[in-house]
């Protein structure tokens, strides 16, 4: 029987989680603010929205489109970090766990 | 040829021909998978052997129902900037998915998210909740995708008549029971991949199109359907400005559907389906790219289709603002077009129908027949057996509920499918991954509770009853006329319901001394190194 809790107890555990923690909660937390200042100023500040910027360009697309865009880059970043700094580590402890005799 | 009552111009024989051509064709893979499957890994998770790629593609086929794809392209065309809301919403909701969700929970579960909650908690009571929010989200779901599927045969075949509606709807639904029986996950996935293919690439050979005519200037395409609709397209408020109350039902409408998404048990379902938590983290990526692209299509198609069909031919269709999108093909591609576009809103109904059904099916069969009722001591071929009656069942149920609720206005399901995902389901997978102190006694409460709490405020939602007569047409905008028992302001509850259960799920659990930190040791270390996860069988 593999001893679930000195697994987590280790050191490379415990850093593994702190490294998933710091990147995913900030993380969400920053584009759920950032959807929600969207969704309110769309929702309240209809004259700011509709701002014309250049042609028929309003300040509301331009926002919309960004939208669009932090989410391409918040996907990017993520699995970026993923492969670098979370993907090692996670390897190595699963690697451990399952070489262990008795499972 | 009787093309009575559908979009003018259009030819319905060519509809139907291109559309049964789809199904032959989707038909055919199906039975080349069922081949394959066998065990209940087959049967539940295409023996978890899809592609991040396969399985991302075919969870946009998923996601893309015909509401987002007729009904936002529609509502961009007649209230403009309103409807480009929603799309924002459907795609940022992804981010909670790949960030929190995908990866942890194909590495701690089997098949449901019941498998999920109860690694460590009570067996029995927390996958008889789990299964009874999972059926409720996919019953509310379905529905509304059956009775707009009798809508579209009004629009798209020209079949006005009662009978001929009821014929076609119960020809949808046999087809997509044929798809689940037969093939399983391994076929359903299959026809989800080919009709988001189609389905994206139909809207960007329709974008370019649109595009081109106005010499791929946005500017100069919204100037156009400013012409035609009124300088209010290009700014927000349309439709939910209007009011305090329309504004606050927005806010909770909007944030209903960012944190929906990832609690809905069908898209859940789908990270099952690869062989790693890697895969499932690539299969958000691709989600997430191809539905992002294809809500910017929309965008354009929406627009164009205020330009080039104007609002007021839109509102006089059949449909209304769900033939926008048919009468842009129609004005672009001439009959033809159409009838693609036709086939392809179909398949989507079906693709997207079939993924319900054997996610309710695999939850009652998985969680409430195997685990609950016969305590874990069940063949392999016993659970599947029970899953494809279920299917059977719920496809019937689906069938019956497409009649009686086509003509009714159900609009609010698909609203109240993501405010019971957001409220009941996401609450309970948050805690359940990352709150050590989580328990028995929370699931039940966050589940249930939020359960209870979004369903009472939407029977009391001006959704349901109470909405003023409109002069026009003599009806309420309520499904039920001519009475007024709604007390709740807003038709979302979201914005009530979902702190509701985050704080039911952790009442419950530090009113109860349960804990299980062994438990929680293995499942935290098993979610976050795949140590010991689910494998692949081999082809």
């Amino acid at each position: 029987m593999t001893d679930w809790e000195s697994v987590q107890e280790s050191p490379e555990f415990t850093e593994l989680r702190r490294r998933l923690r710091v990147f995913v909660f900030p993380m969400t937390a920053l584009f759920l603010l950032w959807y929600l200042l969207y969704v309110l100023l769309a929702d309240y500040a209809h004259g700011f929205m509709s701002t014309k910027l250049f042609g028929n360009i309003t300040v509301g697309l331009v926002f919309g489109l960004l939208q669009f865009v932090s989410t391409f880059v918040i996907t990017g970043l993520y699995v970026r970090y993923a492969n670098r700094r979370l993907d090692p580590v996670a390897d190595e402890i699963r690697a451990r766990v399952e070489a262990e005799p008795g499972r | 040829m009787t093309a009575a009552a559908g979009v003018e111009g259009s030819n319905s024989t060519l509809n139907i021909v291109i559309f049964l051509i789809f199904v032959a064709i989707t038909l055919v893979i199906v039975f080349r998978a069922s081949r394959t499957t066998k065990t209940a890994s087959d049967y539940y998770a295409a023996g978890r052997a899809f592609t991040g790629p396969q399985n991302g593609i075919a969870i946009s086929g998923d996601y893309l129902s015909a509401a987002s794809f007729l009904g936002i392209a529609g509502a961009i065309a007649v209230n403009g900037y309103d409807g480009f809301l929603y799309s924002i919403g459907f795609l940022v909701a992804w981010l909670v998915a790949l960030l929190l969700v995908a990866e942890l929970l194909r590495n701690t579960g089997k098949f449901t998210m019941g498998d999920v909650l109860a690694f460590r908690m009570r067996q029995t009571p927390v996958r008889a909740a789990a299964a009874v929010s999972t059926l409720a989200v996919s019953l509310f779901y379905l529905l509304a995708q059956m009775a707009g599927a009798g809508g579209l045969v009004n629009l798209l075949l020209g079949i006005s008549g009662e009978a001929g509606q009821d014929v076609v709807i119960a020809v949808v639904g046999v087809i997509m029971i044929l798809y689940v029986l037969i093939g399983g996950m391994k076929g359903t996935t299959w026809v989800q991949i080919i009709k988001a293919a189609l389905l994206i690439a139909g809207a960007f050979a329709m974008t370019l199109w649109v595009l081109g005519k106005y010499g791929f200037s946005l500017s100069d395409l919204f100037q156009a359907a400013v012409d035609k609709g009124g300088k209010a397209l290009l700014d927000p408020g349309k439709q939910y400005g209007k009011t305090g109350t329309t504004k606050l039902d927005f806010l909770s409408l909007g944030i209903a559907l960012v944190l929906g998404t990832a609690g809905l048990p069908h898209v859940l379902m789908r990270f099952y389906t690869v062989p790693t938590a890697r895969d499932a983290r690539r299969s958000v990526v691709w989600a997430i790219v191809l539905i992002g692209v294809f809500y910017l299509f929309t965008l354009v198609l929406g627009y164009g289709a205020g330009a080039l069909v104007g609002p007021d031919r839109i509102s006089k269709a059949p449909g209304t603002t769900n033939a926008a999108a048919p009468l842009l093909a129609l004005e672009l591609g001439g009959p033809v077009l159409l009838g693609f576009i036709s086939a392809v809103a179909f398949a989507t109904i079906l693709a997207v129908v079939a993924g319900l059904t054997i996610t309710a099916s695999a939850s009652f069969a998985h969680d409430v027949y195997a685990n609950v009722l016969k305590k874990g001591q069940v063949s392999t071929g016993g659970e599947v057996r029970v899953a494809r009656v279920t299917a059977l069942v719920i496809g019937a149920l689906a069938i019956a509920g497409g009649i009686l609720a086509k003509s009714q206005n159900v609009a609010f399901l698909v609203a109240l499918a993501f405010a019971v995902a957001a409220s009941a389901n996401l609450p309970t997978i948050l805690y359940s991954l990352f709150w050590k102190r989580f328990n028995t006694q929370g699931a039940l409460w966050s589940i249930y509770g939020g359960l209870l709490v979004t369903i009472v405020l939407i029977v009391f939602s001006p959704a349901v009853s109470g909405k003023p007569v409109d002069p026009k047409t003599g009806k309420s905008a309520s499904m039920v006329q001519g009475v007024d028992f709604h007390w709740f302001p807003l038709d979302n509850p979201g914005l009530v319901s979902i702190p509701a259960a985050f704080l039911l799920g952790w009442l419950g659990t530090i009113l109860s001394k349960e804990r299980n930190s062994a438990k929680y040791a293995e499942m935290e270390v098993r979610a976050l190194t795949g140590a010991g996860a689910e494998k692949a069988v081999a082809p």
